[in-house]
């Protein structure tokens, strides 16, 4: 008999990676991606805060992102300027405080590395569910709101005046990507969330010619990272959120090097 | 004849850093007119525009517009990450409610349909200047306005705007306000100055404002017989304008 122990993990893989791509290429267009890292390190402080009071960890995880998300929202606003040193702060030191509190939590055993690093093959398939569940929900929602959403990454200013919702479509970003990043969490872990937003983004970047483009082959190139990376993490025992990261790394490196090649045709 | 008020602004004080760079300024904008603000450069022009749209909050005065006011808003800078490709239709595309129908006229009335399928990365300042210019007539504006709509265009493509700017108005029956550090080169084009250094300093016809005192005070004798006067020439004499460093 056939083995299929790796079909869940596969889809949540694949999952996480379709929607990131039109996600992610926000990230990357409105530089947001140290905002997405610090999204992903205060996580773990709703992780402790999950353990300490005992509700479900995924559920206090989002609650932790997104309460996160909402705080920061007006800082967003400045990230670009001299926010950045704010961000570092809140960022690192709710990832400190998160670990230091974990580990004074006396009888309380969580698997900090797999938090940090994801541990893909401890997906089930409930949390497969969550995923399919939450992602075709965003990706309706980026679909229905594009350019909207595109017209005030564009410029907020014109699409004020324009008369588009715009601390309302901000807010509806920033909440998807707080969400997508409790998401990928078991996937790839704290430390690797951003990279699974940012790199495909910028490996699609070389290829396309649309935002819309760069979106989609976003999407294809985290999907094929993650195959790869699951190849690569069950061929010589890798870990397998690290191993995707490198796959989508050396699909970036490969296709920026082409890039002139490409475009030259 | 009552000219329908389309914007009016109320005794508008503004300050950064308590630093005042709007104050005491009362104005209206009415349907079909023209209005260029002049004015040294950091005395307050694009803050004043800014405020007048909403983008700017006040420390006190108030700017009442008409309900359901549509704006055109060409920004005296627009520059777009390189992130994103992007091309010119794509971009003109984004505007609410625009149907491709109206792209196709605007782009074609300012002679830029030859750019549509091209990256907005690409583009030269006179050319990019233009397909702004664009996205701002998409809104089919009440009132257009237009940020320094010159700057980077060389003096040939500067005469077409400014012949441009009366015929849109016509086209479109909106109102213009637009900000110009040059009033020769406005004068034809435009109903009335608002002559601007942190306060209204004079205002009227081209022809009053250009033998106001205050406006000769403002700008020097100079530079007001020499419209086109060099930067370098700028250097020859003391600086008379009393803006200080401020930049907006």
């Amino acid at each position: 008999m056939i083995s299929t122990w790796w079909i869940t993990p596969l889809m949540a893989g694949l999952l996480l990676a379709l929607v990131a791509g039109p996600l992610g290429s926000f990230v990357v267009w409105r530089r947001m991606a140290f905002f997405g890292d610090t999204l992903a390190h205060g996580a773990l402080l709703g992780i402790t805060l999950g353990v300490l009071t005992d509700i479900n960890l995924s559920l206090a995880l989002i609650i932790g992102s997104v309460f996160l998300a909402l705080v920061l929202l007006p800082l967003e606003k400045y990230a670009r300027v001299s926010a950045d040193t704010l961000l570092g702060i809140v960022s690192h030191s709710t990832l400190a405080i998160g670990l230091v509190t974990l580990s004074l939590a006396h009888g309380i055993r969580v698997d900090l590395m797999g938090y940090l690093f994801g541990d893909l093959l401890a997906v089930e398939l409930t949390d497969v569910l969550w995923i399919a569940l939450a992602g075709a929900t965003m990706l309706a929602i980026v679909i229905w709101q594009w350019r909207p959403l595109l017209a005030i990454t564009v410029s907020e200013e014109l699409a004020f005046i324009e008369g588009y919702p715009v601390q309302r479509l901000k807010l509806l970003l920033l909440l998807m990507l707080a969400l997508m990043v409790a998401l990928s969490m078991k996937v790839v872990g704290i430390l690797l969330v951003s990279a699974l937003l940012i790199i495909p983004p910028a490996a699609a970047r070389a290829l396309s010619y649309t935002p819309k483009q760069m979106a989609l082959i976003a999407s294809l190139v985290g999907m094929v990272s993650v195959v790869l990376g699951m190849l690569a993490s069950f061929r010589w025992d890798t870990p397998a959120g690290p191993s995707i990261v490198v796959a989508a790394t050396s699909i970036f490196v490969v296709l920026t090097a082409l890039n002139p090649l490409i475009k030259r045709t | 004849m009552n000219a329908i008020k389309l914007i009016q602004a109320h005794d508008l004080l503004l300050k950064r850093q308590h630093k005042t760079v709007l104050h005491d300024i009362s104005l209206s904008i009415n349907k079909g007119q023209i209005i260029t603000v002049i004015g040294p450069n950091g005395c307050g022009k694009s803050t004043l525009i800014r405020v007048l749209l909403g983008l700017e909050a006040l420390d006190s005065g108030y700017v009442e517009r008409k309900p359901n006011l549509r704006v055109g808003y060409m920004p005296q800078k627009l520059s777009l990450d390189e992130r994103m490709p992007l091309s010119v239709w794509s971009f003109l595309k984004l505007s609410r409610n625009v149907r491709s129908k109206d792209i196709r006229h605007w782009l074609k009335r300012l002679n830029i349909e030859s750019l549509a399928q091209l990256s907005v990365h690409t583009l030269s300042g006179g050319e990019w200047q233009r397909v702004l210019l664009a996205k701002s007539l998409l809104m089919n504006p009440d009132l257009l306005v237009l940020d320094e709509p010159v700057q980077g265009v060389d003096i040939q493509g500067q005469l077409e705007l400014y012949n441009l700017i009366p015929q849109l108005r016509d086209e479109l029956g909106c109102a213009i306000l637009m900000v110009s550090h040059d009033l020769h080169l406005v004068m034809a084009a435009t109903d009335e100055v608002i002559c601007l250094n942190g306060h209204i300093c004079c205002s009227g016809t081209p022809d009053k404002v250009s033998i106001d005192p205050a406006y000769l005070k403002l700008f020097g004798k100079e530079t007001v017989e020499a419209p086109l006067v060099t930067y370098t020439h700028h250097h020859d004499h003391e600086h008379d304008h009393q803006c200080g460093g401020h930049h907006d």
